[in-house]
């Protein structure tokens, strides 16, 4: 077979815009290029604006991991003046963060990633009895039972009759590299729609504490929603109550359901484990601060490093190591395009040099193709997400990773080299998710008997008026997000923000190469061990993508150096 | 929601079976058009209307474009609440484009689009999320070689309306804030020749959405709008007139400061920033996530997210309303209350400002002009 380019645009299931091109030659994937085609501009608009406000815009870089910006501006303006927030509102922040990783984990799980391995046309030659079997022999969950089974494939089969395929239209149906049987296929299929309902159930939690989702709102100084036990419109024990469903039924779904079928779903898709590795070297800043969130060593996933695959050792994360490059990516530096910035003192001036609109050759021709910068960690390009996340724990002897990682392997009876993969990628997802649906029971009694306690303080006060604020103040606030190390960098001078920057989990995955030629975690990734066997059904490469759960529009985002005047803003408070 | 669920209705089956196969009684499914029918503001008496219109219904088209956005619209789409019934509605969509949920990619789904179009050209509806950059030849927002305005004008080109959904394809949401880098801007702005509803919110509540199109497939047409093209039966009361803490406001009890007696007592976040009375929003009404909670409820104040450029009108989003620079509306009303806000000493301005909610209430009164989108709102691009 000849050497074969080839692009992917766009790039479906995704957050956000995001172009794939590759050669493939004789079924592999020699090179990839990862072209984020969207910019937006975000870091530019928060300038000049109350840094209290900050929150909210960056909050909307992303509506899928809704939330992790939020906290992280909330961290990064509290460590810029100092604040020390309440522990409940730690513990409410835990909550509300832990919630969106379970929900957003098995949101991508079963809609944004399962169709790369399940063969929804194949679920309609299932038995549905020997489908329910199969569910019964790996879980208790109810629903797993024939009649059903037998109800979802009727009306799927309707479905497909039809002719109106919907969003299954364009699928890559009875593509080679599908390997579940149709039993398989058929409970993940049932399993993808009951997962709609759950979702929109356990979601609330968000709604009780910050009003909404997607988007709930956050408070600098700590969370805005008081605590009365005696009072019907504030967190009481009504609240309390609806909450530990929730906690229960979010558990009960990741036990029962989600778990057992990414195991199941693994065991047939093994090889995929020495497939999409990439990127050796793993970042994780750590996240759910226990006490407080200068307390690193408090921190329940732990912060760290593992270079070049090696789980012996954790090196030491320090945020000073981190520089953005732009050799690849569609901005000008004024020290030149080959200079690394550390974010304090980012710039971005965009400068668009590829070809016109539209376009109908390659990016991969062009020496800058993409809207995503370079972040490096000592000029080495670094992978994140819930794989380097529990990596780190695994390497740091966490005991609740380290027994789930273990007894996962040992159901694969596989070794731990399989992790460095795209099926590691998806795995570990299931893993920390598992782990967390444990500790919202304990974030929630830890809550609770702090009100028990008379402790129902969730907002401090002191530095709220920008009249207590130093005239110049700059913070750091990190954040893992369910996609990976995240931070936000802001300078604040005159009560206004001065620089706000922010490095972001899909911006280190996404990232295109760098002056050393060192490809982005994607594009590595893509070109390691990479099958492809139909260029013109590019399955195999949504496979590898869709394991890092991309989020493009929280990639990019930029910051101007030359600071454009924003009107400033009388305040009377 | 938009997604398919566990019992999608399919071509060919009348809606009788439909719903025994779903369990649910024909009792039901008129009351539930009743209700339909008082959120959408047609009285009950409509009720056997929406019941016929959607009983005699096949399943349209709906193409669903992201253009430059955060997705947050879709996932509010996804949290729509779900009463049994709910889902049947849903069912009668065919979601022929939406990113998000495709199983295929790259060429094959840009194909499903143009089918998908061809085979509906004049019926189907538009769903758009997500601003059109215009700045540098359009080039901020680039899906499958395309720009987001090309995409666009090629959607728009055979649909028979479009739903504009969030603050992004409204006006130009969060990345057309000041200094607006992109040259943000919302689907009104290109698209001048089509009906064009906007769900406005940063995000909207799916449910605001969800009605929408069940007025569409009953009426065949979009709902009454006021001026800014946001459905009145959704958007026709400020969320000051319909807050749990209003007692509160009357009485002037107000929150100073978070987290303080007042809070502790769900009294009026006036005072903290509330931008209540000048938002027209179902929040209050509706609420949030299957009627959880909203964040008034949650206790932070309103930040104004259904109105016009209100990254810039309504910020900051802790200074108090008059006080705060842009204070959008006004600039869109006859009569200006305002000065009078503005001149009121420092303390509770409540008469003031009870003044200022009465201009805007008289505004309501006069503002049913949806085609007037020209005169329209400050540009701040
Ligand atoms: S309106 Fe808000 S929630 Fe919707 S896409 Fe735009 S930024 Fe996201
Ligand atoms: S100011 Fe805000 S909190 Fe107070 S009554 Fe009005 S809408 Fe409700
Ligand atoms: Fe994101
Ligand atoms: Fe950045």
């Amino acid at each position: 077979m000849a050497k074969t380019k080839l692009v992917v645009d766009p790039i479906t299931r995704i957050e956000g815009h995001l172009r794939i091109e590759a050669q493939s030659e004789n079924g592999k994937i020699s090179q990839a290029w990862a072209s984020a085609t969207q910019f937006r501009g975000i870091e530019l608009v928060l300038q000049g604006r109350d840094p209290r406000d900050a929150w909210a815009f960056t909050q909307r870089i992303c509506g899928v991991c809704t939330t992790v910006h939020a906290i992280a501006s909330c961290r990064a303006v509290e460590d810029a003046l100092g604040i020390k927030i309440p522990h409940n509102a730690n513990t409410i922040r835990n909550l509300v963060h832990g919630m969106q990783y379970i929900q957003d984990h098995v949101i991508h799980f079963y809609h944004l990633h399962a169709l790369d391995w399940v063969d929804v046309v194949s679920a309609l030659s299932a038995d549905p009895s020997k489908a329910a079997a199969i569910g019964k022999s790996i879980s208790p969950w109810p629903n797993n039972d024939e009649a059903h089974l037998r109800a979802v494939q009727q009306r799927v089969k309707k479905f497909v009759g039809s002719g109106q395929l919907g969003i299954f239209a364009g699928g890559y149906w009875g593509h080679p590299a599908y390997k579940l049987p149709p039993e398989v296929n058929l409970l993940a299929v049932s399993h993808y729609l009951e997962a709609l309902d759950w979702q929109r159930d356990v979601i609330r939690l968000h709604a009780i504490f910050g009003g909404k989702n997607p988007h709930p709102n956050f408070l600098v100084g700590g969370m805005a929603s008081a605590i009365n036990l005696s009072q019907a419109t504030t967190f009481n024990a009504e609240r309390i109550a609806d909450i530990n469903g929730m906690i229960k039924r979010a558990k009960d779904f990741v036990e029962q359901v989600y778990w057992p079928d990414l195991v199941a779903i693994a065991g047939f898709y093994k090889d995929w484990g020495s497939i999409g590795g990439g990127v050796p070297n793993h970042m994780a800043c750590g996240e759910f601060p226990e006490t407080d969130i200068n307390d690193t060593k408090g921190l329940y996933f732990p912060r760290g490093i593992i270079m070049n695959k090696d789980l012996s050792h954790v090196v030491e994360y320090d945020q000073k190591k981190v520089k953005e490059y732009i050799h690849s990516s569609w901005y000008d530096y004024s020290k030149g395009a080959e200079e690394g910035l550390h974010p304090y003192e980012g710039e971005t001036k965009p400068n668009y040099t590829g070809p016109k609109a539209p376009w109908t050759g390659y990016l991969q021709d062009e020496k800058k193709y993409s809207w995503m910068k370079s972040p490096r960690y000592e000029g080495k390009a670094m992978q994140v997400g819930p794989l380097s996340r529990m990596l780190v724990a695994y390497a740091s002897g966490h005991k609740d990773a380290k027994e789930l990682i273990t007894e996962a392997l040992k159901k694969l009876n596989v070794g731990p080299e399989v992790l460095f993969s795209t099926l590691g990628r998806t795995a570990a997802r299931g893993v920390e998710t598992v782990l967390l649906a444990h500790k919202m029971e304990g974030w929630m009694a830890d809550l609770t008997t702090h009100i028990k306690n008379g402790d129902t303080a969730t907002f401090t006060k002191d530095k709220w008026e920008p009249s207590s604020w130093p005239k110049k103040a700059e913070g750091y606030g990190y954040l893992d997000a369910p996609r990976g190390a995240l931070g936000h960098w802001v300078q604040i001078e005159d009560e206004k923000i001065k620089n706000y920057q922010c490095v972001v989990p899909s911006t280190w995955n996404a990232s295109p190469r760098d002056a050393q030629g060192q490809p982005g975690a994607y594009e590595a990734s893509l070109a390691d061990n990479h099958p492809l066997v139909d260029p013109e059904r590019p399955l195999e490469i949504l496979r590898t993508i869709h394991s890092f759960d991309p989020c493009l529009a929280c990639g990019v985002h930029v910051l101007d150096a030359e600071g454009n005047e924003i009107s400033s803003v009388e305040v009377n408070t | 929601m938009l997604t398919p669920s566990a019992y999608p209705w399919v071509e060919g089956e009348s809606l009788g079976q439909h719903l025994d196969e779903r369990g649910i009684p024909r009792r039901d499914f008129l009351e539930y058009c009743g209700s339909l029918a008082v959120m959408l503001g047609i009285g009950s008496a409509a009720a056997p209307k929406v019941a016929s219109a959607l009983e005699s219904q096949k399943r349209p088209s709906v193409v669903w474009l992201q253009l430059q956005e955060c997705t947050g619209c879709v996932e509010s789409v996804l949290r729509t609440e779900s009463p049994t019934i709910g889902d049947l509605l849903l069912d009668v969509i065919s979601l022929d484009y939406n990113h998000t949920l495709m199983a295929g990619a790259g060429k094959a789904v840009e194909k499903a689009k143009a089918d998908a179009m061809a085979a509906n050209k004049g019926k189907y509806l538009l769903v758009v999320s997500g601003s059109i950059p215009t700045k540098d030849n359009d080039i901020y927002t680039m899906i499958g070689g395309k720009t987001a305005r090309q995409q666009l004008e090629e959607a728009a080109e055979g649909c028979a309306a479009i739903i504009a959904l969030g603050a992004c394809a409204h006006w130009g949401g969060v990345q057309g804030a000041r200094p607006n880098p992109t040259g943000a801007v919302g689907v009104r702005d290109i698209i001048k020749n089509k009906p064009i509803l906007v769900c406005a919110g940063c995000p909207p509540t799916g449910d605001t959405v969800t009605a929408t199109v069940v007025h569409f497939l009953t009426f065949g047409a979009l709902p009454e709008m006021d001026r800014e093209g946001r459905p009145l039966f959704a958007y026709g009361e400020r969320i000051h007139d319909q807050c749990s803490r209003r007692a509160h406001f009357d009485a002037g009890q107000f929150v100073d400061t978070f987290d303080d007696k007042g809070a502790r007592e769900g009294w009026c976040l006036y005072q903290v920033g509330c931008k209540g009375p000048a938002t027209f929003s179902p929040c209050p009404i509706f609420k949030w996530n299957t009627r959880t909670s909203w964040p008034i409820e949650a206790g932070h104040p309103c930040i104004g997210c259904t109105e016009p450029y209100f990254w810039d009108t309504m910020t900051p989003f802790y200074g108090r309303l008059p006080d705060v620079a842009g204070f959008g509306i006004e600039k869109r009303v006859d009569t200006i209350g305002l000065s009078l806000a503005l001149g009121a000493a420092a303390g509770v301005a409540a008469h003031a400002t009870m003044t200022v909610l009465h201009q805007i209430k008289r505004r309501k009164a006069t503002e049913q002009v949806p085609e007037a989108t020209e005169d329209e709102g400050v540009n701040n691009g």
